[in-house]
């Protein structure tokens, strides 16, 4: 019988320091084992749950992409006894991943119409991937156009340097960078997301709303859509609960009758309207 | 009841019947420690207490374990090691398991089973043997009848045994169990034996109607209420001395459920799980330090959604099945039959 619960392992090839706080890092891993590779199979939007042996376990949502196979991305905000214990490891320490998990963003639906993906803080990290799927090579014909709106307090904040600025690069992406206040040497939007998201007023038509942040900036982004146009069905959440097993099981990540673990992470607007359950943000 | 599926045990086979069991298998039964009757592994036949009702704990302990082991690991020379759980051959029987109770584990063989196999269970469970006791005097704090059970029921038994006297009426719930029946401990019954047995499945019923509550409408009726009644002030009335203490889900025989965390040594730890509540605040409390359930009444309305609304629209089994060990282990008397009463008179209002 496959164990669901026994991680495999994986080993950390790169960190990168991701913002000026120093309080989230980029855990870049390699497979230590050929073939749990090839079995990692999946899509922009899931989450895995990573071991530190002795500390425990906790769920991230790939950053990376599944166009690069090799390895797996998880951006990481120290905040706990997992994370904490994350941020001291370092290049040649080994992991435990269980994944891939949740279902991820529906690449099939989103072909052929318009994407508006919108991200606050390493809330991002999913979006991200997303994104440079789309953006990779042949996939980029099966997309219309992608307009990514994504803020952070502050430049010092914003994460993903190196892909922001080939991204500005693009002419098939249009990138709306925001941060709450004005900066020294800021060329971007200042602003709340929901604000910034309002100014720009992308058009909804044939087009899908994807959200993933902190509660509040879902709170108030939605409405903000709801004004632009875009239906129910139309608008995506990618939520967070706190999960332990990640399959179902456990009984702690539920919203009403759904697991976000299993169900989820991403939702329409439209299926949460429908449950019954805590506010989800 | 038919000839086919049910037959008969003397009561004077009963303890060889138990020892022929003991041979080959792990028995868990009703068995006392000090003033307390607990579902535990009994070494002998007369290890078992039976006549007294339901014990503390529920089968359920058996295959899903308040702890238990996922793995163990080490720090080696090559990396990190992990040992997966080892493989046990005996089979288990759960005896004098109370109807209520194998009732809960078909919710949770359901759980655990579907769509993943949560290999833990599924491994115990494949070779578990339920032999169930009815309760032909059911106790007031009891009402499997009201949520869609019965005191005498087979549902989620291999083998259900009803006291007649000097003797059992043994019935077969599964084809587990009618293989069971072929054992030459038991012995044919005849129409007699099972008018008997109908009188007194009739009298267990009927006293469970005069003493409790009778059949209130769960299914469809209390999932709907359930739902219109999320935002209700009602719950402020409902949970105003809830303790959040949590022994309601503990001892209950389809709360499952848990938490997942590391016990570490210098060099070498287990991974295991353990229970935990949706009682708790931390249960749910997030790195970021959002609750969606941040107060004693979100989490109590968690536990009775939860069992009464959230499995049923998932196509499950109530996930009360009526025990009545919450209702007689709260600290402060907060009983879920009026829990239900109260729901179900808000929507006549």
């Amino acid at each position: 019988m496959e164990n669901p619960y026994i991680p495999f392992l994986m080993r950390i090839e790169d960190v990168i320091l991701e913002t000026e706080d120093r309080k989230i890092k980029t855990f870049v891993l390699a497979f230590v084992n050929e073939e749990d590779r090839k079995s990692f199979v999946y899509v922009p939007g899931q989450f895995a749950e990573i071991s530190v042996f002795g500390k425990g376990e906790a769920p991230f949502g790939m950053a990376s992409t599944p166009t690069r196979p090799e390895y797996l991305e998880f951006s990481v905000s120290t905040i706990g006894v997992v994370t904490g214990a994350l941020h001291n490891l370092g290049k040649g320490d080994i992991v435990g991943v269980r994944g891939p998990l949740g279902n991820g963003y529906p690449l099939e639906t989103f072909q052929g119409k318009n994407l508006l993906l919108i991200g606050g803080g390493f809330g991002f990290s999913t979006l991200r991937s997303l994104t440079n799927y789309i953006l990779h090579g042949p996939n980029r014909t099966a997309f219309g156009g992608v307009t990514v709106v994504y803020g952070a307090r502050k430049p010092g904040l914003l994460l993903y340097r190196t892909d922001l600025e080939a991204w500005k690069e693009r002419s098939d992406i249009s990138l709306h960078l925001t941060v709450d206040q004005e900066a020294d040497g800021w060329k971007g939007h200042v602003g709340l997301v929901p604000n910034v998201t309002r100014s720009i007023a992308p058009s909804p038509k044939n087009t899908f709303a994807v959200v993933c942040g902190p509660p509040v900036m879902m709170k108030y982004t939605l409405p903000v859509l709801k004004d632009l146009g875009f239906q129910d069905e139309d608008i995506l959440f990618s939520l967070e609960m706190r999960m332990k097993c990640g399959i179902g099981k456990c009984g702690r990540c539920n919203m009403g009758s759904k697991y976000v673990c299993t169900d989820g992470p991403v939702f329409s607007q439209s299926e949460l309207t429908r449950l019954t359950g805590e506010a989800h943000f | 009841m038919s000839l086919d599926n049910a037959k008969i045990l003397e009561k004077d086979q009963l303890e060889g019947f138990l020892e022929g069991l003991l041979k080959d298998n792990i028995v868990f039964g009703p068995t006392s420690k000090g003033d307390l009757l607990l579902f535990d592994r009994v070494e002998s036949a007369n290890g078992i207490s039976l006549g007294r009702g339901n014990t503390m704990n529920s089968a359920k302990d058996v295959l899903f374990p308040q702890t238990e082991r996922l793995f163990a690991y080490r720090h080696g020379e090559a990396g990190v090691e992990i040992d997966g759980p080892s493989a046990v051959k005996k089979g288990f029987i759960l005896f004098g398991v109370r109807p209520c109770d194998a009732r809960g584990l078909i919710l949770l063989d359901k759980v655990f089973g579907e769509p993943l196999q949560d290999p833990y269970y599924g491994e115990k469970r494949a070779r578990t043997v339920i032999i169930s006791m009815a309760c032909e005097t059911p106790d007031p704090k009891c009402f499997c009848l009201a949520i869609g059970g019965g005191p005498c029921s087979a549902e989620g038994s291999d083998l259900l045994f009803l006291d007649l006297g000097d003797q059992y009426l043994v019935k077969a719930g599964s084809p587990k169990g009618m293989d069971l029946l072929k054992n030459t401990v038991f012995k044919k019954a005849n129409k007699e034996v099972l008018a008997r047995a109908d009188v007194v499945e009739k009298e267990a019923e009927e006293s469970m109607n005069q003493a409790g509550m009778g059949r209130v409408g769960i299914g469809e009726t209390i999932e709907k209420r359930l739902e219109a009644l999320f935002n209700d002030p009602i719950w402020d009335d409902i949970t105003e001395s809830c303790l959040g203490c949590g022994i309601c889900t503990y001892l209950c025989p389809t709360c499952h459920c848990f938490d997942i965390l590391d016990e570490a040594g210098q060099s070498a730890g287990e991974r295991i799980r353990i229970w935990d509540s949706c009682q708790f605040p931390l249960f749910t409390h997030q790195a970021s330090g959002v609750n969606p359930r941040p107060s004693v009444k979100e989490r109590f309305r968690q536990r009775i959604m939860h069992k009464l609304c959230y499995l049923p629209q998932n196509g499950n089994l109530p996930g009360c099945v009526g025990c009545g060990r919450c209702v007689t282990e709260c600290p402060v008397n907060l009983d879920i039959r009026e829990v239900i009463q109260k729901i179900s008179a808000r929507e006549a209002e």
